[in-house]
């Protein structure tokens, strides 16, 4: 193993536990990563030292939660090269950023018999919120197609682009399949048609150093808990030209400027979007995520993740019956498979028994699998901690599964 | 034989297994045994849908007592089926709605029943009490 990454796994005290008196394997990092102990010690130290709410107080305590809290934002900002801190919205993931701009933008761009673009691989969360919207505004949902091997079709691209279209999603990175989607160059092609496009990053920023700005993208959202941060929080980047022309979506404090009973006024940038007391537990945590991130070195970061990704996808297809979905050219660290007349409820229940956590199911991905046949998948997903070791106990696993099952 | 001695049965049978992997190949093996429900029955209207795996499940009343029937597409939960068509079966209305099914706890496969996520099981012991509730009633009323 190499000693690098060995160094790494240290950082993870979850990883060090038996599970159904084995030494854990955990392949589930695409439902959600574990923590290093710099994000623990964060948000421990949060609520240790600093606690208070933030843009409120006077005092001392609240003076340095709201510094903390700012920072944290402007740490963000940094990282995915926003041009403005206020275009960092915290939210509580990325089901919330998307719900936010469904709801937000909606209000504001979308009106009856506009088009809204999805793709046939998008996670539910990125369909739902834009299922409602139409609904509510009697728009029209469009969906680009996704080819046999789990690419977009990015050739029917520009005939679904209509001048109706009022905004594009798609995500960065497929999470029940891996595939990485162009997104530059659907960005490109959106934009020569006057449309903006959301990105749904949930998948692409444990694996990927993204740049909003080189990107282009307008909307671009992600989860804290499946990079190395903590649960219950996330962000929306919006560019502010978007941002300043949306309404408020949740009311509450924080969020205004004046309340009288007749008429309210509504705060600035970032604060519009975010009613209520925040959670700044998270937040503090989401920054020591983002510090891990940014420390690691990033070509040998990318180069442990592929190797995972090679080694474990020729483990696997060696094994008869095993059939990979999603090929695509581009990958990050997941694979999604079956076992031929093996069910992966029972293959995931025996891996379970062996210590091997890995996803069984739908991945909350129903019309990509109902494009792709199947009614669901096992998916061995990695993260930067994982070792070939471990690949070889899946691939032992398996092979155990086969002979109870079969 | 009553539901509670069918229950001690089967606890005793799974006492007999050292180690996880017995328990799970007899389960599998139970699965495997188990009749297939006829495919006219794999509908919709007797599809007991978990979020992992699908379960059928039909119940009529003979003489007075319940006859299950169900199938799974995942082979272990085929296996469990199995262990509610054996425990149930054969029993009067009364007796299976009032059942608390504790041989699920003493058998080691409690982590099925997680309430989430897992492949139905608990919706699969409602369905049951369901359709005991609904022959019990209509026992009543002919009385």
């Amino acid at each position: 193993m190499n000693k690098g990454i060995n160094n790494i796994r240290n950082r993870f005290p979850i990883l060090d536990q038996q599970v159904n008196n084995r030494p854990l394997v955990y392949l589930d990092n695409a439902a959600t990563t574990q923590k290093p102990d710099t994000v623990i010690r964060a948000v421990s130290r949060y609520y240790e030292t600093t606690n208070s709410n933030v843009h409120r107080g006077v005092h001392t305590l609240s003076q340095n939660a709201t510094q903390a809290f700012e920072n944290s934002r402007k740490a963000i900002q940094h990282y995915i090269n926003a041009a403005h801190g206020h275009e960092i919205i915290f939210t509580r993931g990325t089901t919330e950023s998307i719900n936010l701009v469904a709801f937000s933008f909606g209000e504001r761009y979308v009106n009856a018999g506009d088009e809204i673009l999805i793709t046939g691989m998008e996670h539910h969360s990125n369909i739902v919120p834009w299922q409602m919207l139409a609904e509510r505004k009697s728009a029209i949902l469009k969906v680009l197609p996704v080819t046999p091997a789990g690419e977009l079709r990015m050739d029917k691209l520009d005939s679904l682009i209509t001048n109706k279209t009022r905004i594009l999603a798609v995500t960065h990175v497929s999470n029940a399949l891996g595939t990485i989607n162009p997104v530059r160059e659907i960005i490109q092609k959106a934009h020569a048609r006057d449309v903006p496009v959301l990105i749904d990053g949930a998948q692409a920023m444990p694996h990927l150093k993204v740049d909003v700005q080189d990107l282009d993208a307008d909307f671009y959202c992600f989860s804290a808990h499946k990079m190395y941060g903590p649960t219950g929080i996330g962000a929306l980047y919006g560019k502010e030209k978007y941002l300043e022309e949306m309404p408020p979506w949740q009311g509450g404090g924080e969020m205004i400027q004046e309340v009288s009973f007749q008429k309210t006024t509504y705060n600035q940038l970032p604060y519009k979007f975010e009613a209520g007391t925040p959670h700044m537990g998270g937040v503090a945590g989401l920054e020591a995520a983002i510090s891990f991130l940014a420390s690691q070195e990033e070509p040998l970061f990318q180069q442990t993740e592929r190797e995972l990704l090679q080694y474990a996808t020729r483990r696997l297809e060696a094994i008869p019956g095993l059939v990979i979905y999603g090929r695509a050219q581009n990958k990050s660290p997941v694979i999604s498979f079956l076992i031929k007349d093996i069910h992966p409820f029972d293959a995931g229940t025996i891996l379970n028994q062996l210590g091997i956590a890995v996803r069984t199911g739908h991945h909350c991905t129903q019309p990509l699998m109902k494009t792709l046949g199947i009614p669901g998948t096992l998916r061995a997903s990695f993260a930067i901690y994982n070792t070939k070791e471990e690949i070889d106990q899946l691939a032992a696993g398996i092979e155990q599964a086969k002979k109870m099952l079969l | 034989m009553s539901i509670r001695e069918k229950q001690e049965a089967i606890t005793e049978e799974f006492a007999m297994f050292d180690d996880w992997m017995d328990k799970y190949n007899y389960l599998i093996e139970l699965g495997k045994e188990l009749e297939p429900l006829d495919p006219r029955y794999k509908t919709k209207k007797y599809l007991i849908s978990g979020c992992q795996s699908q379960v059928w499940l039909i119940a009529r009343l003979e003489d007075g007592k319940m006859v299950l029937q169900g199938d799974s597409d995942a082979v272990i939960t085929k296996g469990i089926v199995g262990l509610f068509i054996r425990v149930y079966s054969g029993e009067t209305p009364h007796d299976v709605y009032a059942d608390d099914a504790s041989f699920l706890d003493h058998i080691g496969i409690r982590e099925h029943l997680s309430p989430t996520r897992s492949n139905g099981l608990v919706s699969m012991l409602k369905q049951i009490k369901l359709y005991a509730l609904a022959f019990k009633t209509r026992q009543q009323k002919k009385e």
